[in-house]
């Protein structure tokens, strides 16, 4: 089977240089230096129709600039996102209306991601007034009222302000607003993040439901791995804005083979277990504005070597689908661990 | 009804009614308001009105003076053109509210506009604008004023210049003080476009215009609401400056600034009156917005607006 | 068998928010104990009064806040008998807090060295030169690599898990008895959560520290505290020992957090969720807060709220857990 949806090589670079005087510098005659952040540094995936894919790493490491790019809130530096088949990321503004219905986000606040200005049943109507048009005013008002069901929000409290409700009513309400458009691909930027424990299993559920009764596929975000093992077909873990690996659940967290991957798992809090015995890296985790050489893990890695401080680590698919990118595991001098 | 009820459930109303600075000052607003917009009702000269006003009454100082000269028809005296005070004052401080109001919309329709552009498009729209309104500010809202109505005096003449003198003032205030508005807005802008909620109808594909207008720009209404309040004191004190230095309003259609002004001339002569009354209205006006615009800054925003 | 005094004991504290619609009881009758050297993990929904709790221990709890009622005697003296002067010997002195965000502690125009030093100089008649000698043991302790170099750095240059390490050194500088921890690592990456909870988890077992650790997450807890209470909208739920808590939770609202978790179903099967959400505490039921959202409920839930009496092997507030030691007093 064929990707859904596809990643090629995304780079996405913020200038965070500020004004023209900032940017002067003097060292050696009058330059201009500007100060970038590499958030993408050429990520490649697939997700297939159905399937959730997670993106685990840690904060700052580019997933939800990747999820914004996906999305098309940015714009890439270079790069591609197909969407069965078509290319996507360079279409304008007027041409990729068609595909805004079918991709769909979830945010990450469910404080910041509802207009507090418009009462839910505006919200949630705007979207299917804009994308279907020949839709009657009854035919949508029924449309709100059964997303609304659909999510678990009683359609009575259509009038209500996004204040009069809790956060895990708010995040079923902006759930509901991409699903209004009838997508087929939702991306959710950790959606359950800002949640009580105890609501959160209520909205996983819910993801669960709605991807059983409509085989939507997912992109989610999240930095909870204990959720993303249970959710997710399949999992990528990132680091700096590099993909380190990408492989099916099972097989990444039982037999994860990057350094970084094996650090992150072993530090899953452990219901029970008394202390502790994860993996305790090095140094900390370097800016994105300057990248190391090589590999953006290497002065983390407890197994760099020279070549890991010169190249860049290329992503090997190997023969069970598996992608790592890592020096390491090519040459199989990690195999022993 | 309904509305009543959603206005005196809420919170605002309910600060409002545990603070009596903001209560005694919305009272006197009020007050004023009532009386110089009802001034007809309440006043028994119309000042505008020639064949009311007799030429002998001029200059009678306030009845309680017990001064040989007061007359009992004129509460606070006359001015001299042998207008009753009390209702000259009541006509002009509505000349002044309404050049005050009408200079604020103005001002925030370009500074709302302008803000709202150079917020969300940013990059070098933005720097322009921005530039642009920095440019305005550095002159002086007097500067302008004084430079157009003069101009507009000299070429068409003052006959002319009384009859549009109300819309002129009302074009220039509100052209000069623009850019307070646009830089509040473009603020709020700023940190409004980056929330999730404009993302989400980014994603939905909405247009550009859709989302400035429809989404953006009502939450970014509060700090516009705080800012109007400074803003209309402001603007009723520029038009009050300007009719002192007598380019400003005719004293045919007086505000309070130009009756400031033409009792000034009589104050050597011991008629105080003319320009005390006119005085302490304004100061009363301008303070009392003030006072109200402060408690609503409070409670709008604790922690923005503070040092 | 005469006990020993504990550290720490919270009899009935009650602190509640003067709200426009009324008074809202943020913690409501707690009671729990800490001995010395001893943690106990504070775990509960949002909300649910934790950070509260935690305040009102150092009486902190500010306007429009105020304690309702109940006492806490911090080594068997009551601290709201103590006037303000003698409250800022306890604070940051014989107890420490640590919060989630380094920044509310450090202050970011102030040299780390400067920060140390003027907090021991605060609670302690000490050269400047000993002052240094002592930050620069902590900060030694915290694992901060060339220590003396970082004394002369200011927050902004460290990364945020290094922050908290600052944060953490700085509450060892006075030796306290007891360390308040609230979220101390919600704002971080699991690797670097998991390096300053065994950092933590270390430091109090060497210098015999008590520690209250406040946090959303029953796992985190579960590797570091000895017992555990949890909360529930302003009260205490349960109280047992992390065994008994993490094995044999007794509260439904426990076992059902727990059988929340991912492990417990196969993958890619629905979780055990449970319905509904904490109710507003404004709006507080008469009878068991959980009532509607509970599985075990009976008819006297609806009416009466349940007392946090001794059942089996730890504490509960819930009229259906039955005891099955038999003895239950009635
Ligand atoms: N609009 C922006 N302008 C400048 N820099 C940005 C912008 N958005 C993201 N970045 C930077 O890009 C990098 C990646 O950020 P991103 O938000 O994608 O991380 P993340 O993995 O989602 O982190 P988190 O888990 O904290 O959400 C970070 O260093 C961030 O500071
Ligand atoms: N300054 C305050 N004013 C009004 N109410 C407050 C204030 N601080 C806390 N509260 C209320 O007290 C209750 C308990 O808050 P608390 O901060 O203790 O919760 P928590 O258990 O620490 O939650 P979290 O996990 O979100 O930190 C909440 O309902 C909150 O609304
Ligand atoms: S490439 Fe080298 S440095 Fe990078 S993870 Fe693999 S072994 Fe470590
Ligand atoms: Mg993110
Ligand atoms: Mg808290």
């Amino acid at each position: 089977m064929s990707d859904f949806i596809e990643i090629k090589n995304l780079v996405k670079r913020f200038d965070i240089s500020g004004g023209l005087l900032e940017e002067i510098r003097f060292k050696g005659g009058i330059h201009r230096k500007k100060t970038v952040v590499h958030a993408l540094n050429g990520v490649s995936f697939g997700i297939k129709k159905g399937e959730t894919v997670s993106v685990v790493g840690e904060s700052g490491c580019g997933k939800s600039t990747l999820a914004r790019c996906v999305i098309r809130i940015y714009r890439p530096e270079s790069g591609e996102v197909f969407y069965n088949g078509k290319r996507v990321d360079n279409l304008s503004s007027a041409a990729i209306k068609p595909w805004r219905a079918k991709m769909q986000m979830v945010f990450q606040d469910p404080y910041a991601s509802l207009n507090p200005r418009m009462t839910v049943y505006q919200t949630l109507l705007e979207p299917i007034r804009f994308h279907f048009r020949d839709v009657s005013r009854s035919e949508a008002d029924d449309r709100v009222a059964a997303v609304m069901k659909q999510v678990g929000v009683d359609p009575d409290w259509r009038k209500r302000y996004p204040h009069e409700f809790s956060g895990g009513q708010r995040q079923r309400i902006s759930l509901a607003r991409a699903l209004a458009v009838k997508p087929e691909f939702i991306i959710a930027d950790e959606p359950i993040a800002a949640l009580d424990v105890s609501i959160q299993a209520q909205i996983l559920n819910l993801f669960m439901d709605l991807q059983a009764e409509q085989g939507l596929t997912y992109l989610f975000i999240s930095h909870d791995l204990s959720v993303v093992e249970h959710i997710s077909n399949r999992v990528v873990v990132m680091y700096l804005g590099s993909l380190c690996e990408f492989a099916g659940t099972e097989q990444l967290y039982t037999a994860p083979k990057h350094p970084y991957t094996r650090a992150l798992l072993s530090a899953i809090p452990q219901f029970g277990s008394e202390g502790f015995n994860h993996m305790r890296l090095p140094g900390d985790v370097p800016t994105p504005i300057n990248l190391p050489s090589g590999c953006v893990f290497h002065g983390r890695c407890p197994h760099a070597d020279e070549r890991c401080r010169r190249e860049i680590p290329a992503p090997i698919t190997e023969a069970d689908g598996r992608v790592v990118a890592c020096h390491g595991v090519e040459e199989g001098r990690l195999e022993w661990l | 009804m309904k509305l009543f009820k959603k206005i005196t459930a809420s919170n605002l109303f309910y600060n409002f009614l545990r603070d009596p600075m903001a209560i005694g000052s919305a009272t006197v607003l009020l007050f004023l308001l009532v009386a110089s917009f009802g001034a007809p009702l309440f006043t028994s000269h119309n000042p505008y009105d020639q064949t009311t006003i007799d030429i002998m009454d001029a200059e009678l100082p306030p009845i309680w003076t017990g001064a040989a000269d007061a007359d009992s028809r004129f509460l606070l005296g006359t001015d001299p053109q042998g207008r009753d005070m009390l209702s000259t004052m009541l006509y002009g401080m509505r000349v002044s509210v309404l050049i005050g109001a009408g200079a604020v919309v103005l001002q925030s329709l370009i500074g709302i506009i302008i803000g709202l552009i150079a917020g969300y498009k940013g990059g070098r729209l933005e720097a322009l604008l921005m530039r642009l309104a920095d440019v305005q500010l550095s002159f002086s809202t007097y500067m302008v004023a004084i430079f157009i109505s003069a101009v507009f005096q000299g070429i068409f003449g003052m006959g002319v210049y009384s009859d549009y003198a109300l819309g002129l003032l009302i074009l220039v205030i509100g052209f000069a003080e623009w850019p307070q508005y646009a830089r509040t807005v473009r603020a709020s802008v700023m940190a409004e476009k980056n929330k999730e909620y404009v993302e989400a109808a980014r994603v939905i594909g909405l247009p550009q215009r859709r989302i400035m207008f429809r989404h953006i720009l009502p939450n970014t209404m509060t700090p516009v609401l705080v800012i109007s309040t400074v803003q209309m004191a402001n603007a009723i004190m520029s038009e009050a400056a300007l009719s002192f230095i007598g380019l400003g309003m005719p004293p045919s259609q007086p505000s309070l600034g130009s009756l400031i002004k033409s009792g000034f001339d009589y104050i050597a002569s011991g008629s105080w009156w003319i320009s005390l009354f006119p005085g302490i209205a304004l100061v009363v006006l301008i303070l009392s917005i003030n006072l109200l615009g402060d408690w609503l800054r409070d409670y709008l925003n604790p922690k923005l607006y503070k040092d | 068998m005469q006990k020993q005094e504990p550290l720490l004991s919270v009899r009935e504290l009650s602190v509640a928010f003067k709200m426009r619609g009324g008074v809202l009881t943020a913690v409501d009758g707690v009671s729990f104990d800490l001995d010395r050297s001893q943690r106990l993990g504070l775990v509960g929904e949002s909300g649910a009064g934790k950070s509260v709790t935690g305040f009102a221990i150092l009486n902190l709890v500010s306007r429009p806040g105020y304690i309702a009622g109940g006492h806490v005697f911090f080594e068997g003296r009551d601290l709201a008998t103590f006037s303000e002067e003698e409250m800022r010997n306890i604070r940051g002195n014989r107890i420490s807090m640590i919060f989630q965000d380094p920044m509310m502690t450090l202050n970011p125009v102030l040299t780390i060295g400067q920060q140390m030093v003027e907090t021991l100089k605060a609670h302690r008649h000490i050269s400047k030169h000993e002052a240094e000698k002592i930050a620069l043991n902590k900060l030694q302790k915290v694992a901060i690599p060339s220590p003396e170099k970082r004394l002369t750095q200011y927050p902004h240059e460290f990364s945020g898990g290094m922050r908290q390490r600052i944060v953490i050194a700085i509450a060892l500088l006075t030796s306290p008895s007891l360390i308040i921890a609230d979220e101390p690592t919600t704002a971080l990456d699991v690797t670097i959560q998991a390096d300053i909870m065994e950092l933590l988890l270390n430091l109090c077992e060497e210098e015999k520290m008590a520690l209250l650790l406040i946090t959303h997450d029953l796992a985190v807890v579960s590797q570091v505290a000895e017992r555990i209470a949890v909360m529930y909208a302003g009260r205490i739920a349960e109280l047992g020992s992390t065994e008994a808590i993490v094995n044999a939770p007794q509260h439904p609202y426990t076992q059902g957090l727990l059988k929340a978790l991912p492990q417990k179903v196969e993958r890619r099967k629905r979780l055990n969720q449970i319905p509904g959400s904490m109710p507003s505490l404004q709006e507080r039921p008469p009878g068991c807060a959980f009532y509607d959202r509970c599985e075990l409920r009976g008819e006297i839930c609806h009416r009466e709220s349940p007392r946090l009496v001794e059942k089996n092997a730890g504490l509960v507030a819930c009229h259906m857990v039955k005891d099955t030691t038999g003895k239950e007093e009635k």
